[in-house]
């Protein structure tokens, strides 16, 4: 396991959860807004299940501040990995932007039942994403 | 009650990459080129406002232009910054204080696609270190979900891009001078699916400059006006879907274009009926399909049949879209693009648009212009012109 990405982005624990907030109106947001914004707000521990609600892939290196492979010193586009991409809905909370993992672009439609999960991202940190459920985690759910 | 306000001077620096001239150069360049449209000298005019995103501050332009003490104010924001001038100018003009004004906006970006900083977005860190803080993303997710909702298939993308090269062949201030067929279009390298390397426009370089002024001052002169029927800026309402956000609500929202759309065709007294022709946001041919709609031009969905029946091509039929290959073809100088959209529809609203022009209802030109920016963080401008 690498460092977290940041600190405060998702909980720790076996089962973590994105960390949003929930607004004095109830509304529920992310990111959990920080300084003066964060008055008020409570944090909320997201949902770990979501129903995929927009896709795309991304196909070249992005410029800074991405610190993925491709952006280290020496690297190069030749060095970079695709990644794709997406939009979550948590039911009855909000929709969050995460990377999609253990998928092909061709199966993901609207609507695809997905799971959170913690992945490695480059030499030293880990970040977050989502990837299609399996069986056992909608048992638990 | 305020003041008629007209547009009659036009200039424009060739958009694309002229290596030899800084942005701000191209700058004066389209002010020149709009002092002479008008008939008017430098020290005509009473009060200026303009700028860019990536190319400096414009009131350094006097300088070159002249050191005439006007009023000149920097414009900085972002997309709009080309509307919000044109804004700015119009309601100097409106207000009864001045006769004459300029809006000028340029720019100069590097090569390859915009890069932001999460912290002049109020974002964390982490949204751009892991590779989600990307303007391109944003179109093609907003695209793809608009997509699957309303049955818009993949050709239709690549069909809004062929004809944005093909306005572009006979179009003198275009970057993208040849055509690019179908075929190339959908099966170029992918960006961000769904969308290939010719569906994007490209950071480039350009100058557009207008001159404004009052119905009085225009009569004086004698000059060949436009008339600025409405113009309206707005930025996102509650709950909306705009580029850069790591959350989005639940409860769908409303859009800045629609509110902008709305608020310039009230302002106008007309409705998306009475155009004749249109300039629309296209970052990329997505856009430029949903902002057909969210302008109000057709219901979502009814762009796959308007585009496979050419519906938007110059003598198409019903609204020609884009005249002048918009920013596919023309490329996007973030400060100038907004103008070079009402630039074109003063050369369409004239009649001088040569081989691109829209015919009007009595053989010369159209009588109502549309043009309508995007940008980040989620915002609209929309301008309605008049040839009377």
């Amino acid at each position: 396991m690498g460092e977290k990405i940041d600190p405060d982005l998702w909980s720790d624990g076996a089962q973590p959860h994105l960390m949003g907030g929930r607004l004095p109106s109830g509304q529920i947001v992310f990111p959990m807004p920080t300084g003066d914004a964060a008055e008020g707000v409570e944090p909320y521990k997201l949902s770990r299940r979501g129903k995929l609600w927009s896709w795309t892939s991304q196909g070249f290196l992005p410029k800074e501040p991405y610190e993925g492979p491709g952006s280290g010193p020496g690297e190069g586009p030749p060095d970079f990995q695709p990644y794709l991409l997406g939009y979550v809905e948590l039911p009855g909370e909000v929709i969050v932007e995460s990377r999609i993992v253990d998928c092909r672009l061709e199966d993901l439609h609207l609507g695809l039942e997905l799971e959170f999960c913690i992945v490695p991202f480059n030499a030293r940190y880990d970040t977050f994403a989502f990837r299609p459920a399996t069986a056992s985690e909608s048992k638990a759910a | 009650m305020s003041e008629n306000v007209y547009i009659i001077g036009a200039g424009i620096h060739p958009f694309g990459r002229t290596d030899s001239r800084s942005g701000r150069e191209q700058g004066v360049y389209a002010v020149r080129e709009a002092l002479t449209d008008a008939g008017l000298e430098w020290p005509d005019i009473e009060c200026a406002y303009g700028g860019s995103a990536a190319a400096g501050n414009a009131d350094i332009m006097v300088n070159e232009l002249g050191l005439t003490s006007l009023p000149f104010t920097n414009v900085a924001n972002g997309c709009a910054t080309g509307g919000s001038a044109l804004a700015a100018s119009q309601q100097a003009i409106a207000s009864g204080m001045y006769d004459l004004a300029l809006a000028v906006g340029f720019d100069k970006h590097p090569r390859g696609a915009f890069n932001a900083k999460p912290s002049d977005y109020g974002l964390p860190e982490w949204y751009g270190q892991t590779g989600m803080m990307l303007t391109t993303q944003f179109f093609a997710l907003k695209i793809q979900r608009y997509m699957q909702l309303h049955g818009i298939s993949r050709t239709t993308l690549g069909r809004v891009a062929e004809k944005a090269f093909r306005n572009g062949t006979i179009t003198p201030h275009a970057w993208r001078r040849s055509p690019v067929d179908l075929d190339t279009i959908m099966n170029a390298p992918m960006i961000n699916d769904p969308l290939t390397k010719y569906m994007f426009c490209s950071p480039a370089e350009g100058a557009v400059a207008l001159i404004l002024a009052s119905e009085k001052k225009m009569k004086e002169l004698g000059a060949d006006g436009v008339k600025i029927r409405s113009v309206a800026v707005k930025t996102r309402p509650p709950n909306s879907f705009e580029v850069f956000q790591a959350g989005i609500s639940i409860e769908e929202g409303g859009k800045p274009t629609v509110l902008a759309s709305k608020a310039a065709f009230e302002k106008a007294g007309i409705g998306p009926e009475d155009i004749s022709v249109a300039q629309l946001q296209d970052t990329e041919s997505g856009a430029e399909i949903m902002h057909m709609a969210e302008n109000g031009f057709c219901k979502d969905g009814e762009q796959e049949e308007w585009l496979a029946n050419g519906w938007t091509e110059i003598g198409g039929g019903k609204l020609p879209v884009n005249t002048d290959g918009g920013c596919l073809a023309c490329g996007e100088p973030i400060g100038a693009s907004g103008l070079r959209q009402v630039y074109e529809n003063v050369t369409q609203l004239r009649g001088r648009a040569g081989e691109r022009q829209v015919p009007g209802p009595n053989g010369k030109g159209p009588r109502f212009g549309y043009s309508h920016v995007y940008g980040a963080p989620g915002l609209s401008g929309v301008a309605i012109l008049e040839r009377e």
